[in-house]
């Protein structure tokens, strides 16, 4: 894993001995607030609804297992001893002190760590496919390329007042689990012959103007990439629109000019870009790929752990939901939960942070992963130590066999915290978990992918969600609306608005009916929701749904 | 009164020559035809979150210009380390700005050549 140049980590601490500067500047009236917003939200401070929170960058969503420590210990410190796991591979604090921000972000610093660019109108920190690296289905580990990024972007002199906030994602496989189609650029690593490249896609994006991102160029040699994102930005920097907040975002840029003149503009300026990088960076990039060379893996016979499946079948069921493929025969890759059905998804305490940070130093080479559905992974784990693995899980209540699951929800703080919402979405969350799990029915319904917002802005990803529910306010009451059909795969698509909003404690009786449509429906267990909806249209679904307009209108 | 600020503090307006304004929305695609100058070139800040001013000049030092680069308006001392970077020479700020950000805090940040990752990737 990537550990710090004498480079990264003078710039780290210059970073924040200047945020701590301009935390000291604010206070004497140097700054105004206005001029302080900008400064703190790039060094990841935002005000909630009832205190600042720090959102901190866990950069392409790899952790070691100190950093992890770390995190719980600034948690014990310095908030209520737990933190939120969020969409974007962040870590979020809740309830910090302003004047304890540039000691948490030295204690950050102490492991590698920091809170640089998670927010503000810059290019925010780099997600990647949380299995990166392990992944038996990758044609190479995207994390490198984004680390690369990573320092490009930081601090990058002409993009920290862009029009807008910019996202970039990762992966480095077909199958889409970094959601790259919904960011301002996408990239996906191809192979062309023997050449490595870029598929670059631009103008993805959720929020109010949900838009699936277009390919820009197919193929982009692997030396082209930080010249051909430099020129996307720059020509995004100057186009971008200034004069409304809701139309800045690129995929505005791109939708309003058109994809052709919107890559004619960036080829042409990557031409003149393109000279200026000698390829020095090719040499960074390599001997960044040096130090992500995957662990020794241990040579253990996989045999214990398929004899214990045989007679355990609480591991058995843990085992269907949570591993996945990897690259080597003899290991998984474990998702933890971090959604027990009541809890609030992507929540951990400092205790639970502990316990996963000595499995990963135990049995996972001491390497976590933070997924974009606010899971935590361990990303090697050798199959003979997995039924130890799952023993210390369920010891800690970590072993919910749930991933991928109705109940495995990615939902937004929403109204508990966030100063925009409109809506709750946590307690949704916690209701049909606990609702679906009470009734038995989580089993039987399969894999389902529900997400939800508090509001307009999407930060649950709602469109890109099976099943969507988006909260808003109507005249000062709860109202949610669901959204059908969307996908946040290689497949995304944005999900169609099925009717009518539902009052908050319609919502829950509202996804039973459909789902029991589903399961109706259903060709057999192996046809999913989403399949079963992309084979049959919305009617049934809708019909389902409002089940008073289906009567009136037959 | 308008203050200059340069790595070496601050300083009264010392051009006389003739000066060629630059709106934040200026066309990239004049940008050549002005890089051939030798005087000063002022990019306008109306305010300090609009960041066009910098891509417009490190295009213009891409293209050649070599005469004196200044970025005028809103440009708070956090930002002089990003319109050194960007190509300008100086930032030129009204008084009232210069009073409440005095010399120290734009000069804390006079190291803008340190610290760059951009710089350090480009060779
Ligand atoms: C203080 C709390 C938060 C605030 C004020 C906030 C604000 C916003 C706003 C204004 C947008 C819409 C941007 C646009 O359409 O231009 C947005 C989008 C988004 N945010 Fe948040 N957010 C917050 C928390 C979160 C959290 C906790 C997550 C991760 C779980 C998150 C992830 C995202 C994502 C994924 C999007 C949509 C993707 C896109 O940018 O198009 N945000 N956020
Ligand atoms: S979707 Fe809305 S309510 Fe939820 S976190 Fe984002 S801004 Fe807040």
């Amino acid at each position: 894993m990537y550990n710090y140049s004498d480079f990264d980590e003078a710039f780290v601490r210059a970073r924040v001995a200047q945020f701590r500067g301009q935390v000291e500047r604010r206070l004497d009236g140097s700054l105004s607030e206005e001029e302080f917003r900008p400064l703190r939200l790039m060094n990841g401070l935002y005000l909630q609804l009832h205190a600042y929170m720090l959102r901190v960058a866990i950069p392409y969503g790899t952790l070691r297992s100190d950093q992890m420590r770390q995190l719980a210990m600034i948690a014990d410190r310095w908030d209520k001893g737990y933190g939120h796991f969020t969409t974007r591979q962040n870590i979020q604090f809740n309830w910090p002190k302003l004047t304890d921000v540039p000691d948490i972000l030295g204690a950050l610093a102490d492991v590698q760590m920091h809170a640089i660019q998670t927010s503000g109108n810059c290019i925010r920190n780099v997600t990647a496919d949380h299995f990166a690296g392990a992944a038996a289905d990758e044609v190479a580990d995207p994390r490198p390329v984004a680390e690369l990024i990573r320092q490009w972007s930081t601090d990058h002199a002409e993009f920290q007042f862009l029009p807008r906030k910019f996202k970039i994602a990762i992966t480095g496989a077909a199958a889409d689990r970094a959601v790259i189609r919904a960011h301002d650029i996408g990239l996906q690593i191809v192979r062309e012959g023997d050449q490595i490249g870029y598929r670059v896609l631009v103008g993805g994006g959720l929020g109010r103007t949900p838009l699936i991102g277009q390919v820009i160029r197919a193929f982009l040699p692997k030396a082209d990439l930080l010249p051909y994102l430099e020129a996307i930005v720059a020509t995004y920097n100057l186009l971008g629109r200034r004069d409304n907040k809701y139309k800045a975002r690129i995929k505005i840029t791109v939708f309003e000019n058109g994809i052709e003149a919107f890559r004619a503009a960036t080829e042409a300026e990557f031409a003149r870009i393109r000279p200026e990088f000698t390829g020095v960076d090719q040499d960074i990039l390599a001997g960044i790929e040096a130090q992500f060379a995957p662990p020794a893996f241990r040579n253990t016979d996989p045999a214990p752990f398929a004899a214990a499946l045989a007679v355990d079948p609480l591991l058995r069921a843990w085992a269907e939901r949570s591993l996945a493929p990897h690259k080597r025969d003899n290991h998984a890759i474990v998702t933890v939960s971090l959604k027990a059905h009541g809890a609030t998804p992507g929540d951990a305490t400092s205790d639970q942070m502990r316990v996963l940070a000595d499995l990963a130093d135990r049995y996972g080479y001491g390497e976590l992963r933070i997924s974009h559905e606010q899971n935590v992974i361990l990303p090697h784990v050798a199959k003979a130590d997995l039924p130890n693995v799952h023993a210390e899980l369920l010891r800690a209540g970590l072993a919910t066999a749930n991933v991928g699951l109705l109940s495995d929800i990615i939902a937004c703080p929403g109204m508990d915290y966030c100063a925009l919402a409109t809506a709750r979405s946590i307690p949704v969350a916690q209701g049909l978990a606990t609702h679906f799990k009470a009734i038995g029915l989580e089993d039987e319904i399969g894999k389902l992918k529900i997400k939800i917002s508090g509001c307009i802005n999407a930060c649950g990803h709602h469109h890109v969600g099976h099943i969507g529910i988006l909260g808003l306010d109507r005249a000062g009451v709860e109202n949610y609306q669901i959204t059908l059909g969307g996908d946040g795969s290689e497949q995304a698509a944005i999900g169609e608005r099925a009717g009518p909003g539902f009052a908050y404690d319609e919502v829950i009786p509202a996804i039973e009916r459909l789902l029991r449509a589903y399961l109706a429906l259903r060709q057999s267990r192996g046809e999913s929701f989403i399949d079963a909806y992309r084979r049959l249209g919305p009617a049934p679904f809708k019909a389902a749904l409002y089940p008073q307009e289906a009567r009136d209108a037959a | 009164m308008s203050v200059i600020v340069r790595d070496d503090g601050f300083h009264p307006e010392d051009w006389d020559g003739p000066i060629t304004d630059l709106a934040p929305d200026t066309d990239p695609a004049a940008l050549p035809a002005l890089a051939d100058g030798t005087g000063l070139i002022r990019i306008a800040f109306p305010a300090f979150s609009d960041g066009r001013g910098f891509t417009l000049a490190r295009r213009l030092r891409a293209a050649g210009f070599a005469g004196r680069l200044r970025a005028a308006g809103h440009v708070l001392a956090d930002q002089y380390a990003m319109a050194r970077r960007s190509g300008f020479d100086e930032v030129e700020i009204p008084a009232d700005l210069a009073a409440r950000q005095p010399a120290d805090q734009w000069q804390a940040r006079a190291d803008w050549g340190r610290h760059d990752y951009r710089a350090r990737l480009k060779g």
